[in-house]
């Protein structure tokens, strides 16, 4: 076809265009990809034991620090499909609440005579924790790869990170519901440390899924 | 590319279309592809492809332009988000075709390798991304003096601004610039 003939056929019909509802898109795909989360977690392990005696300043810290790194990254999500904005830029903001629980973990353990260190560290679930986040995340990510493919990404291996760390936070979310482990330096590591595999696999999985 | 006005004219031709206007679009597309199709046949030159290929992608861009043209937010300037759509395009089709540094003969693979592709781009339309955020004022004045090389008079004659006030405005306009540029902000 030639390029002429393409501009006609594309300017025949031209009626008002609103702008993509993409915020607006980008929210409830988080939303339900949480509720999704949570019920997988339901499904598979299920609540800790006793979830409303357990410490709850630990489930708190748990759940900030995935929730603000799950917003923060769906915040920047809907500048990666807007072509033309600084993806780069924003996403640094996404290693903050990794460096600072990364900070808490390195501070609760100097805190802590040596002794008691690997019981910190490795909790008591740690291989749990490893497998259920990056297994609570699948379903979030398919359901952000779908709404990130509404609008128009143009880094494709950055987007699919980032989708894969929000999707991956919002795993470690419902995640968090079922840990028994309370433990700053476990935190630190196991969490980050799935979320950040999830980024990982998401950037890989991005190229091609992000495609258009 | 003409810097005098391409991204005020591209942008309000656009902002038109998504109001509905036809003709306006099709003036837009029609601009378009002439641009378009200097960049990917310089482009693509390097990589030892021919003006068949460059077409494809204009034409891959001119639908991609029509069809995410609700991607596009008219707070912002147009300019780099067309040639974010028109720099995937041009990796997508490179990636797709494998094109890989073997194809090229080495005397080329070295210039590319020293000469970033991407920044080269940029650079290209930054000029105009940043003009695009200055006031209308200074951006004149800075077009006139700076990139045509008028005198302060010459300038204050043809903005009808006074000669202090072109003074004042293209060193505020070059300080924000500076600013700008410092602060990475790029498209």
């Amino acid at each position: 076809m030639n390029t002429a003939r393409l501009i006609e056929a594309l300017s025949a019909d031209v009626g008002p265009v609103r702008r993509a509802p993409l915020a607006k898109i980008l929210s409830w795909v988080m939303v339900l990809g949480a509720v999704i989360a949570v019920c997988v977690m339901l499904a598979t392990v299920g609540p800790r034991p006793g979830l409303a005696e357990a410490p709850a300043h630990f489930l708190a810290l748990k759940l900030l620090f995935s929730l603000s790194l799950a917003i923060s990254g769906g915040v920047v999500l809907f500048s990666a499909i807007h072509p033309g904005r600084d993806v780069r830029r924003l996403s640094r903001y996404l290693l903050l609440p990794i460096v600072v629980v990364g900070a808490a973990g390195v501070a609760a353990l100097a805190l802590t005579p040596p002794a008691a260190w690997g019981e910190m560290v490795l909790g008591t679930h740690w291989a749990m924790c490893v497998v259920c986040i990056p297994l609570f995340a699948t379903l979030p990510f398919a359901l952000l790869i779908w709404g990130l493919r509404r609008g128009a990404p143009t880094e494709l291996g950055r987007t699919g990170a980032i989708a894969g760390l929000v999707a991956g936070a919002l795993g470690a979310a419902a995640y968090s519901l079922h840990c028994p482990d309370d433990s700053l330096p476990f935190v630190a590591i196991w969490y980050a440390g799935s979320i950040l595999l999830c980024g990982v696999v998401g950037k890989s999985l991005g190229r091609t899924l992000l495609r258009w | 590319m003409t810097e005098q006005s391409s991204e005020y004219e591209l942008r309000s031709l656009m902002c038109a279309g998504l109001d509905g206007d036809a003709d306006a679009h099709h003036r837009l597309l029609v601009d378009l592809s002439h641009r378009l199709r200097g960049y990917f046949r310089s482009r693509l030159l390097q990589f030892h492809r021919g003006p068949t290929e460059a077409e494809d992608l204009v034409q891959e861009v001119l639908l991609a332009v029509h069809t995410r043209r609700d991607t596009y937010d008219r707070s912002q300037p147009f300019t780099p988000w067309l040639y974010a759509i028109a720099r995937y395009k041009l990796l997508d089709y490179l990636r797709r075709t494998k094109v890989s540094f073997r194809d090229i003969p080495a005397d080329d693979a070295e210039h590319l390798i020293a000469q970033n592709d991407v920044d080269g781009v940029e650079s290209a339309y930054d000029l105009d991304y940043l003009l695009a955020t200055l006031q209308p004022k200074a951006r004149r004045a800075i077009r006139y003096m700076k990139l045509q090389g008028l005198s302060v008079r010459e300038t204050a004659a043809k903005t009808g601004m006074s000669e202090s006030a072109v003074k004042v405005s293209v060193h505020r306009g070059l300080k924000a610039l500076s600013a700008l540029v410092k602060k990475g902000n790029k498209p």
